[in-house]
């Protein structure tokens, strides 16, 4: 090992006979996941004339930090080109969360997150620690958890059409999944409000887990993560520190799944929401308080991450001492903890004179709390085991100097994708098409999932799953002013006033962005728009998920460039910037890669949650009206989808302005009471949504559309497409938004069936059959 | 200390494992239950039973059994 | 009157209990780990997962130091309602007879559930008609009531069965489709189902819930004249 006179050598710090002692190499490095050029970078980056190869520790940092999940070397060019500015942003993309305001004093922190590999690997765990994860980001910067909502992609899920034992796999996804989330979010006690799952094919070998989360603080006692203040010391408190997920953001997170996914099951993490309930009340009197100076959450590469970007964003060094971190397992080397991903920890810097009061609010709240390191002024990142130096890096070679690539976009000249299994036969009647629209596994209802979340802890839930097409949480959670030890914000007018509330979605149809990524992506922000409309919300901001395949194949990253374009023209239309967000790439295996698919999640805010709007019928005799520049097609609809047709090459072209001014209508109406339900029509076209209606009201309907010449009357019962909305009301409230948008009123609620006339067909089911076929998705959770 | 349910009670977890094992080709296999493993390293043996009774298991729905594994016993 | 509603690491619907019990009187938190309960005229053992439910849910929280002043509370008459995982608890400290198990469906379930008033006129059941149906969230994993055939039966006999699940409402697989039940004295009360989310319609669905809470000061008030 050469010897630096100049800088103390890591092996000084490892004791002697063990394995770790022998300097890693450049195949070291590529087995981390760094390519040879950026391990030669990193060489040149270390100290020195000539620079010096990085000891175990260093290396094992920078291939962390230098991952994809960490650094998003091949996506943060193109995220720079989204909007992320406007009228309600407090805090923007690059902290632990985005925030808006919200009125009041109040901003409401948000995020979306995914945990994707591990969730393939060990789907309870995966789900669970990702929905840990996203909470700690919430209140990292200071605000309280409020809601979680769930976006997830599985194959097939019914052994029929491609046989026994075909579903099974993603059976267990999606039972572990579920379960995970609710284990997690229920015993933490953040509700589960809305969410979304999709089945298809592509999403067999690779699936999706994204987790959002909300949460409410005052907007003057928000914090930030840069380390500040040299002379400060670094506290790390919370869980242990064991082996969980080591390796896991190289590993796992940079690179496709191979065969060998069993022997990664050490490497994933186990979480505690009991643990991470302590934390988060610690983290929030810790805030109240005014103890800490700057608070960040341990997420993917641990202490490594969350160290260096806090030492990055605030322009300072750091020196940490792993032995002062508590372990749960003994003899833990030293990269081991600066690596390790154990779950339910947060790091705070803290002036030297505020760290006793730290240390006994952490007692209190039964939490580690450990003093572990310095920050400096010396702009490096130091690592010391003891006495010894182990690791010396400068900050910004970790943070800031890797390499950014830019993608090699290619439009694909042949289909990527398998066309899906048929599963119904061409010539199926309209009322069977429609009853097996209802009950497909994209359509039916996900009452089996959400039964299994608490969606109402906190008091706060006006709307809860399939009540309306957006959840609904009051701001003020004690309307009545009690006085409860939670509230936040000014003291609000006494007496029955309106009650502020907030909206939110999660959408994203991936199959329709792969028929066409640029256009795809934008309906899924509409779609989001369009749900937040139906309630009676106005939209404040947005996050995001990007869910792709290996960026390095052209394909990918064009549909990766197209689709952030989307995002960036549909954001900026609806001026709903995007305030966060996340992304997740190589999901892909041999057989190919995932659907392209930006999970959206937007929220909004309507004046007064008593009315809010619901998507059931709720009176007999209502008139219902077909709202917006609705043009349905069939390309790339469920239907297209269950009869195996392939993916069409692109989308029709939108009107986002005409779909825009839709919007506005709806949530007008909506706002005033002018309207009894308000639904957008998404998969499985009108019908489809009409049926939804019923259900949700316990009502049937009759209704009559319009023949549209030589036009297929399939495509107007069960096309999809932006912009097409369902409601029902007097006839005067129905017809008041006409001034703004198309309305044509197609009939009146009543009765204990749905009827559809159009042209000569006659489409009848009655909501008995509605139901059934409604409750397909109970088979799957046994 | 092994925990188990007592007998009589509806054990829904066992159930389920015994349903699962035949889809997985074990044949033959009756009367599942699942129940609980506790551990512990105690200087005075004889006060375990008193912490079976007192917290570690629920005699109204539990029964418990106790091994030493090493020492005097 | 004043309420006391207990507060342990792990739970999560305490503030929620406290909002509906402000609805009828004052109320404040009492930390689990001291042992005064400040003048309380009644005592909430709220839900949530009091120590991670580990070992079995409310096995440890019943050992909490607030809880020594708890079972003295109720063994003078004062008034203990135990919602959800505070039935866990009080049926672990013996303050309840039976246990609860896990639900059959082995899953953590939330819905809204109908439920009949099988003993009306008592400290918790007072505003209560007989077989009223009521109108509750019940959200929970471990909420399988449990008792042997004896016990069933001299609690019958006593009125100590409270509440049950309506024809169909019951998901969990309790016997005898019971959701609350009372001690003999029937000054302590336990039941599954969420009474604090039941008590505003715009978040509950409901305003049902309430009716406990305030049948709970309608005894403590009564008791002073």
């Amino acid at each position: 090992m050469s010897e630096d006179p100049g800088v103390a050598t890591a092996s000084s710090g490892i004791a002697p006979g063990t394995a770790s002692a022998q300097q890693p190499t450049v195949e070291d490095a590529l087995a981390l996941g760094l390519t040879r050029a950026e391990y030669e970078l990193v060489c040149e980056k270390q100290d020195g004339a000539g620079g010096r190869a990085p000891n175990q520790v260093e290396l094992a940092m920078y291939s962390l930090l230098w991952s994809e999940h960490c650094a998003y070397k091949h996506s943060k060019r193109l995220l720079r080109t989204l909007p992320t500015e406007g009228r309600y942003v407090v805090m923007g993309p690059g902290e632990n969360a985005g925030a808006v305001d919200v009125g009041g004093g109040l901003v409401c922190a948000f995020k979306v997150e995914s945990h994707n590999h591990p969730s393939a690997v060990e789907p309870f765990q995966g789900a669970a620690t990702g929905v840990g994860g996203i909470l700690r980001d919430i209140f990292a910067i200071g605000a309280r958890p409020i809601a979680v909502l769930d976006s997830l992609r599985f194959g097939e899920p019914l052994d029929a059409p491609l046989g026994p034992g075909s579903g099974t796999r993603s059976r267990y996804l999606l039972d572990g999944a579920v379960a995970g989330i609710g284990h997690y979010g229920n015993s933490i006690g953040v509700p589960t409000v809305g969410g979304e799952v999709y089945f298809e094919g592509p999403y067999e070998q690779n699936c999706l887990v994204n987790a959002m989360a909300l949460g409410l603080g005052e907007r003057e006692k928000l914090v930030r993560s840069a380390a500040a203040g040299p002379g400060n010391t670094l506290v790390l408190f919370g869980a242990r520190t064991g082996r969980d997920g080591i390796g896991g953001a190289s590993v796992l997170a940079s690179a496709e799944l191979g065969e060998a996914d069993e022997d990664k099951r050490p490497t994933v993490q186990v979480g505690d929401p009991f643990e991470e309930k302590k934390l988060l009340e610690c983290s929030l009197e810790l805030l109240e308080r005014g103890l800490i100076v700057a608070l960040q959450d341990l997420g993917a590469a641990g202490l490594t991450s969350s160290a260096a970007e806090m030492a990055s964003k605030g322009e300072v060094g750091i020196d940490l001492d792993v032995a002062k971190v508590p372990l749960r397992e003994g003899d833990m080397e030293p990269f081991e903890v600066m690596v390790s991903e154990s779950q339910e920890r947060m790091l705070c810097v803290v002036e030297p004179a505020n760290v006793d009061a730290v240390m006994e609010l952490c007692e209190k709240w039964e939490v580690n709390g450990s003093a572990i390191g310095t920050v400096t002024d010396t702009r490096r990142m130091r690592v010391f085991d003891g006495e010894s130096l182990v690791g010396d890096m400068p900050v910004r070679a970790l943070v800031d100097d890797c390499p950014l690539y830019d993608l090699q976009p290619v439009k694909p000249s042949a289909p990527i994708y398998r066309p899906p299994v048929a599963s119904l036969a061409a010539d199926t009647s309209p009322r069977e098409t429609l009853l097996a629209l209802v009950g497909s596994p994209n359509i039916a209802s996900r009452r089996p999932l959400f039964e299994q979340y608490d969606a109402v802890v906190q008091s706060r839930t006006v709307r809860r799953p399939e009540q309306a097409d957006a959840a609904v949480l009051a701001l003020d959670r004690d309307p009545h002013h009690t006085g409860d030890s939670h509230s936040t914000g000014d003291p609000p007018p006494a007496g029955e006033g309106p009650i502020p509330a907030l909206a939110v979605s999660i959408d994203c149809n991936g199959r329709r962005v792969a028929a066409d990524p640029y256009r795809g992506t934008i309906e899924a922000v509409l779609e989001c728009a369009s749900n937040l409309a139906c309630v009676g919300a106005e939209p404040l901001g947005t996050t995001n998920n990007l869910n792709f395949g290996n960026p390095e194949r052209p394909h990918v990253a064009w549909q990766l460039t197209e689709s952030v374009r989307g995002l960036g023209d549909a954001c900026r239309a609806l001026e709903a910037p995007i305030v966060g967000g996340n992304v997740s790439l190589y999901n892909e295996t041999s057989s190919g890669p995932i659907y392209p698919t930006p999970v959206i999640g937007m929220v909004g805010r309507l004046p007064d949650a008593r009315c809010a709007g619901r998507l059931g019928f709720a009176r007999a005799g209502d008139t219902i009206a077909l709202v917006g520049p609705f043009a349905p097609s069939l390309a790339a609809s469920e239907l297209a989808k269950l009869r195996g047709d392939r993916l069409p090459d692109g989308l029709p072209d939108i009107d986002i302005g005409a779909v825009h001014a839709a919007q506005f209508a709806i949530r007008g109406a909506v706002r005033v009471g002018a309207l009894s339900s308000a639904h957008d029509i998404a998969e499985g076209g009108l019908a489809t949504a009409l049926a939804e209606c019923c259900l949700a009201g316990g009502l049937g309907a009759d209704v009559r559309l319009p023949a549209t010449g030589d036009g297929d009357p399939l495509a107007d019962l069960f096309g999809e497409a932006p912009g097409g909305f369902l409601i029902s009301g007097t006839p005067n409230g129905v017809s008041s938004l006409g001034r703004r948008t198309p309305v044509s009123v197609i009939g009146t609620v009543g009765g204990d069936s749905l009827h559809i006339g159009i042209g000569d067909l006659l489409l009848s089911v009655t909501l008995a059959e509605l139901a059934r076929a409604h409750g397909a998705l109970a088979e799957l959770f046994g | 200390m092994l925990i188990r349910p007592k007998a009589g009670i509806l054990d829904p977890q066992g159930e389920a494992v015994e349903r699962a094992l035949p889809a997985l080709g074990f044949k033959g296999v009756e009367n599942v239950h699942v129940g609980r493993l506790v551990e512990l390293e105690v200087e005075d043996p004889t006060q375990v039973e008193a912490m079976c009774e007192k917290l570690l298991a629920n005699p109204l729905i539990e029964d418990y059994e106790i091994h030493l594994l090493n020492g005097i016993g | 009157m004043k309420f006391g509603v207990l507060q342990f690491p792990g739970s999560c619907d305490e503030v929620d209990a406290l909002q509906a019990a402000r609805r009828v009187g004052d109320a404040e938190l009492l930390w689990h780990g001291q042992r005064d309960l400040r003048g309380a005229d009644a005592i909430i053992v709220p839900g949530g997962f009091s120590y991670g439910d580990y070992l079995r849910a409310g096995a440890i929280a019943r050992f909490a130091p607030i809880m020594e002043s708890v079972i003295d509370f109720a063994r003078d008459g004062g008034l203990v309602l135990g919602i959800c995982n505070g039935f866990q608890v009080l049926c672990e400290a013996r303050l309840l007879p039976g246990a609860l198990l896990g639900n059959v469906n082995r899953r953590f379930t939330f819905r809204q559930v109908g439920l009949e008033v099988l003993n009306s006129g008592g400290s918790f059941t007072d505003g209560c008609a007989l077989g009223e149906r009521l109108s509750i969230p019940a959200k929970h994993s471990w909420g399988r009531y449990y008792a042997d055939a004896e016990t069933l039966a001299a609690m019958d006999r006593a009125g100590q069965l409270v509440l049950r699940y309506a024809a169909g409402e019951n998901f969990n697989g309790s016997v005898h489709d019971i959701a609350g039940v009372s001690n003999e004295r029937g000054n302590v009360f336990g039941l599954m189902p969420h009474p604090e989310h039941a008590i505003d319609e715009l978040v509950g669905g409901s305003s049902d819930g309430l009716k406990i809470f305030e049948s709970m000061r309608l005894t403590v008030e009564g008791a002073r004249v």
